[in-house]
């Protein structure tokens, strides 16, 4: 599996994410900039990565300007044919607004932007600890929404402690129902707010990371 | 014709508004403690080049919808100016 990484102005990860791929996962990535459309070299047994950062500086809405550029136009229809997209923090918040992904992540309950360690689990992974970086990673949306995303097995991450437990002390934002990623229905796009491609090196103490990008069977 | 469009974007009502609690906490610290609530939107104005006001509206609804406003999250009000 090959990756293409997309570049928007203000996009402040897409490095790290290349790094993370091409070094601790050995993998060919494609730096893919945002007013192009070719996705030449690239197939859909292939992973689009929406990186980090601040796409268009944030302005009106996180992720609202990126969703319209020509390099998103080729990543829904990517999607659309069934290709891997993973969006990871700013990456995530573009993949809702572009509808590719329920739901919309808003600004921190607590008013602060949180740079930590987190852990996050579900029940295949366990409990694993991952950096989150974001001042709007508040995932909201409606009840019936949510149960749906429950009940279809959407939920590929919630925020717990390091014991496991998923509780409101855990929660590092506010996010409805300690959600810290989730997948849509068919199952190859997938957005969450904590950075896995900051922990794929032991150099760096820490390689849980490495379980996200398996289990989303991006390896 | 140019028409002049503003736009009113604001979070929706049952939704917790942080950056407007942030405001509240201030003027308390400012002194004025007789405000209860705040909440914070946008204001956008757009000029647009159309035949007639009722296409003009119908341009800032589209804008609204697809970009300007969330509806998951904010809702947003037209008023034509001229």
């Amino acid at each position: 599996m090959k990756f293409g990484v997309v570049v928007f102005p203000g996009s402040n990860c897409d490095r790290d994410m290349q790094d993370a791929l091409q070094h601790d996962l050995n993998k060919e990535v494609i730096m893919l900039w945002h007013k192009n459309k070719s996705l030449e070299g690239l197939s859909t047994n292939d992973c689009i990565v929406l990186p980090g950062g601040f796409s268009y500086g944030d302005y009106l809405r996180c992720g609202a300007i990126a969703r319209f550029s020509p390099m998103m136009q080729s990543v829904i229809e990517f999607a659309n044919k069934g290709g891997k997209v993973l969006g990871v923090c700013n990456g995530f918040q573009i993949l809702c607004e572009s509808g590719l992904l329920p739901g919309v992540l808003l600004q921190n309950a607590h008013q602060q932007f949180v740079c930590k360690n987190i852990f996050i689990k579900n029940e295949v992974t366990g409990a694993l600890k991952i950096p989150v970086a974001h001042g709007d990673g508040r995932y909201f949306a409606n009840d019936n929404l949510l149960n749906e995303l429950q009940k279809n097995n959407q939920i590929i991450f919630n925020y717990c402690d390091e014991n496991g437990n998923i509780n409101t002390a855990s929660n590092p934002n506010g996010a409805a129902r300690n959600i810290a990623g989730i997948r849509n229905k068919t199952g190859n796009v997938f957005g969450m707010m904590p950075h896995p491609e900051r922990a794929t090196s032991k150099t760096l103490n820490n390689i849980d990371g490495i379980k996200v990008f398996e289990y989303l069977g991006l390896n | 014709m140019i028409y002049n469009v503003q736009i009113k974007v604001m979070p929706l009502k049952d939704l917790l508004d942080p950056q407007g609690k942030a405001v509240l906490g201030g003027l308390k610290n400012l002194g004025i403690n007789t405000v209860s609530d705040v909440r914070v939107g946008k204001h956008i104005t757009l000029e647009i080049n159309a035949a007639s006001e009722a296409e003009a509206k119908t341009i800032a609804e589209e804008a609204s919808k697809k970009l300007l406003a969330n509806p998951v999250m904010e809702f947003f009000e037209i008023e034509m100016v001229n």
